[in-house]
C-alpha cells in the first residue's frame, strides 16, 4: 500500500464512491432524471410560430379584408352557421356586416378570441382605407435565453443539487446508524471529522460530473445560454451543493431510522420545491410571503443560477444570494456537529 | 525502562471498580468490580439483559459510566481515548458492513485508521476469509461476516480484544469455526474479553468466567471451580409420561428421589425434572428403582456433566435461555 491508500481520509471517500457506483437507483436519481425532465420540459414547452386564428364572416367582401392578415384564417358564414360554429369553439369571432358598419360576435374573457378582434378590426378598417397614423414596424425577437427551457434549466440544475446532496449524505449516514456501523466506526480510532469529510469531497467529484453531464445536455439539446463566467457558475454549484450537504447533516444527526430521516427530508424539501422558483418565477408569490421565499437555500441558488446564466451577471452582482447560501452552509453545518448522534 | 516494563508486565489488561449505569428506569449495570490479567480470555456470562454489553461498552469507551472507574491498559478514557482506540480491538454486536463493499475494501478501510497494525492480506488469512477476499459483504454467510468483524477488530494488532457476543445468532459449524479462530487468537497471547449467552461458549474459551445477572457478578472463577460449586458433578434429566400412570398425571414424589444418596437436589422446568447427582453410576440404578416404585413410565433420561448453565440456574433459579 501506498502512502495515499494508506490516508484513511482517501478511504473513506473512495468507500463512498464505491458505494455510490454501486447503488444503480442513485445514478439514475442523480444523473438520468434531471436529463429526461429537461428533455420532457423543452419538447412541451418548445416555441411553436405565432398561431394562425380562425375567424368567420357574413360576406365575401368581409372575408377578403380579413384574409389580407397573415393571422387570420377567415371563413364565410352565414350568422347561424356562424353562431354554431363560434359555440362549438371553431372560430373564435364572428364579423357581422350590419346595415350601419361590422359587429364583432366573440367571448371576452378567452384571450385568443380578445386577440382576434384586434387583428380583425385592424383589417377590416385598413380595407376601408384607414392609415396609420404613426408609422409602426415589427421587429421580431427569437432570442435564446428567454425561452422557458432557458428559464428552467438552472431551476432543475438546483433542484438536483439539493436532492442529490441531501439524500446522499443524510440517507446514507442515518443507514450507517442504523446498522450499528456509525457506532463501530466511532469505536475505531477514525477521526471523526474525516468521516464527515469524505461525504464532502465524494460530493464534490460528483458534483463535477453531475453538473457537466446536465448543463451538457441543456446546452447540445437546447442550446441553453451560458452568458455568465462558467468559473463562477461553477462556484455558485459548489456552494449550494455545499449548503444542502449541511442541510442535509443536520437532517441525519438525531434520526435512527432511514423512514424517519426520509420523512424528515421531504419535510425540508417540500416548500423549497413549490417555492422557490423552480419551474416558475418565485416572485409570482404574495408580497407578504417574499423574504420566506427569498430566504430558502434554493431560491437563492436558481437566482444565483439564472442571474449567471440568463443574465451574465458576476458575482459581486450576486452577493445576496451567495451570502444566503453561505449562511445555510455555516450555520446548519455548525449546529450538526454539535448535536450530531454518533451511536 | 526495565522497571516500566515490568510494571507494565504485571498491570491487569482492564481494571473495573464500582460501575455503575443506569437507562431511564433500568439499573444496566450495578455496582460492579472486575480485573483481568494480560494474556487472559475472560468472558461476561449471562442472559440477555444481565448488563454485559453496557459493561463491555464501557470498557470500550463507547458508553461513559454514571459512577465508578474504568482502567484499560493502565490508562483511563477520559485523558488517553486516541491512545486506547488505537491498541484496543473491538467487535459490537449487529455491526452491519455495507453490502455493496467487499471484504477486502472493508478491511483496507478499518486498516486505514490504525497506525501500526498487522496487514489486509494478514487479517484475511487469520479469519480464513481468502475465498471471499473479492466478494461483496452481502452475499457472505452470518458465520463468514461474523469472522469479517473480527477481522476489522485485529486489523490495528490489538492488545487486548473486546468480542460482544461472537457467536450469537450462527449455526452450530459456523460457531465452531469462530471458536477455532478465538482459540487461536488465544494461543497467540492475546488479552481477550468476551460476553456470551452460551455457556458453552464460555467453558470452551475462556480461563475465567464472570456470570451476570440484573447488573451484578453473581459468580467468578475459572469455569470448573464454578461448576464444582454444583454441588453433584452430574445432572439427571428426566419426563414421565402420565398415559402409564393410569390418568395419575404422572405426578413425582420427589422427597424419596432426594433422598438416595449422591442426589444433592431436584428441580423440575416444563415438565423435565432435573437432579443434581455425585457418583452418577451408583446413583441412576436407585433413581430407576424409585421412578418404577411409583409405578412411573420414563418418556426421556439422559445425563450430562454438571455445566455453567447449571451453574446459573442454581444461582438464580432461571435458565440462561429463558430471556
Amino acid at each position: 500500500m501506498n502512502r495515499l491508500e494508506r490516508s484513511s481520509l482517501y478511504q473513506l471517500t473512495m468507500v463512498r464512491f464505491k458505494l455510490f457506483v454501486r447503488e444503480p437507483e442513485a445514478i439514475f436519481w442523480i444523473f438520468i432524471f434531471p436529463v429526461l425532465l429537461a428533455l420532457g420540459l423543452g419538447i412541451a414547452f418548445r416555441n411553436r410560430p405565432a398561431d394562425v386564428l380562425q375567424v368567420g364572416a357574413t360576406t365575401t367582401q368581409l372575408t377578403q379584408a380579413l384574409a389580407a392578415d397573415k393571422g387570420l384564417t377567415a371563413t364565410t358564414l352565414n350568422e347561424a352557421d356562424g353562431a354554431r360554429a363560434l359555440a362549438t369553439g371553431r372560430i373564435l369571432l364572428l364579423a357581422i356586416q350590419r346595415p350601419n358598419g361590422v359587429a364583432y360576435k366573440f367571448d371576452d374573457t378567452n384571450a385568443d378570441a380578445r386577440t382576434a378582434r384586434l387583428l380583425v378590426d385592424r383589417a377590416i378598417q385598413t380595407a376601408a382605407g384607414q392609415q396609420q397614423a404613426v408609422q409602426a414596424d415589427n421587429e421580431l425577437v427569437h432570442e435564446k435565453g428567454s425561452r422557458y427551457i432557458d428559464f428552467v434549466v438552472p431551476g432543475l440544475l438546483g433542484m438536483n443539487l439539493m436532492g442529490s446532496a441531501m439524500w446522499g449524505l443524510a440517507f446514507a449516514i442515518v443507514e450507517a446508524r442504523q446498522k450499528k456501523l456509525l457506532k463501530r466506526m466511532v469505536a475505531s480510532p477514525m477521526p471523526r471529522w474525516q468521516y464527515l469529510m469524505s461525504f464532502l469531497l465524494s460530493r464534490l467529484v460528483m458534483l463535477i460530473v453531475d453538473v457537466a453531464v446536465f448543463l451538457g445536455f441543456a446546452r447540445l439539446a437546447f442550446g441553453v445560454p451560458f452568458r455568465g463566467s462558467l468559473p463562477q457558475l461553477g462556484l455558485i454549484c459548489l456552494l449550494t451543493s455545499m449548503s444542502f450537504s449541511a442541510l442535509g447533516l443536520l437532517v441525519s444527526t438525531r434520526a435512527r431510522t432511514t423512514e424517519a430521516a426520509s420523512g424528515l427530508m421531504n419535510l425540508v424539501m417540500l416548500p423549497m420545491w413549490i417555492l422557490s422558483g423552480i419551474f416558475f418565477s418565485a416572485t409570482r408569490f404574495p408580497a407578504v410571503v417574499q423574504p420566506l421565499v427569498r430566504a430558502l437555500p434554493l431560491t437563492a441558488a436558481i437566482d444565483a443560477m439564472r442571474g449567471n446564466m440568463l443574465q451574465g451577471m458576476n458575482l459581486g452582482q450576486l452577493m445576496l444570494p451567495m451570502g444566503i447560501l453561505l449562511a445555510w452552509f455555516v450555520v446548519p453545518f455548525a449546529v450538526s456537529l454539535r448535536i450530531f448522534r454518533w451511536r | 525502562m526495565i522497571d516500566e516494563i515490568r510494571k507494565d508486565a504485571v498491570l491487569p489488561s482492564l481494571r473495573l471498580c464500582g460501575l455503575r449505569k443506569a437507562f431511564a428506569d433500568v439499573q444496566a449495570v450495578d455496582g460492579l468490580d472486575l480485573e483481568v490479567a494480560r494474556g487472559e480470555c475472560f468472558g461476561l456470562l449471562g442472559p440477555n439483559g444481565a448488563g454485559k454489553t453496557t459493561t463491555i461498552e464501557i470498557c470500550e469507551g463507547l458508553t461513559s459510566p454514571d459512577e465508578g472507574a474504568v482502567e484499560v491498559l493502565g490508562l483511563n478514557w477520559r485523558a488517553s481515548a486516541n491512545e486506547l482506540r488505537q491498541r484496543i480491538g473491538i467487535q459490537l454486536q449487529e455491526t452491519q458492513f455495507p453490502d455493496k463493499l467487499t471484504v477486502e475494501e472493508t478491511l483496507r478501510l478499518f486498516r486505514s485508521f490504525f497506525k501500526r497494525g498487522i496487514s489486509v492480506d494478514e487479517s484475511i488469512e487469520t479469519a480464513q476469509l481468502e475465498e471471499k477476499r473479492k466478494s461483496r459483504v452481502g452475499g457472505l454467510s452470518g458465520g463468514q461476516k461474523q469472522r469479517l468483524a473480527m477481522a476489522c477488530a485485529l486489523v490495528g494488532d490489538p492488545e487486548l480484544l473486546f468480542l460482544d457476543e461472537p457467536t450469537t445468532g450462527l449455526d452450530p459449524q459456523a460457531r465452531r469455526h469462530v471458536w477455532d479462530l478465538v482459540d487461536r487468537l488465544k494461543q497467540a497471547g492475546r488479552t481477550i474479553i468476551l460476553t456470551t449467552h452460551y455457556m458453552e461458549e464460555a467453558e470452551r474459551l475462556c480461563d475465567r468466567v464472570a456470570i451476570m445477572d440484573h447488573g451484578k457478578v453473581i459468580a467468578l472463577g475459572t469455569p470448573q471451580q464454578l461448576i464444582a460449586t454444583v454441588g453433584g458433578e452430574d445432572i439427571v434429566e428426566f419426563a414421565v409420561s402420565s398415559i402409564e400412570a393410569g390418568g395419575d398425571h404422572g405426578a413425582v414424589d420427589t422427597a424419596p428421589l432426594t433422598a438416595i444418596s449422591g442426589v444433592q437436589s431436584h428441580r423440575v422446568d416444563a415438565g423435565l425434572h432435573q437432579l443434581s447427582v455425585s457418583e452418577l453410576h451408583l446413583a441412576v440404578p436407585r433413581i430407576f428403582a424409585e421412578l418404577k416404585a411409583q409405578g412411573l413410565h420414563l418418556s426421556e433420561f439422559r445425563t450430562h456433566s454438571a455445566t455453567l448453565e447449571d451453574v446459573f440456574v442454581r444461582l438464580t433459579g432461571r435458565n440462561l435461555r429463558d430471556e
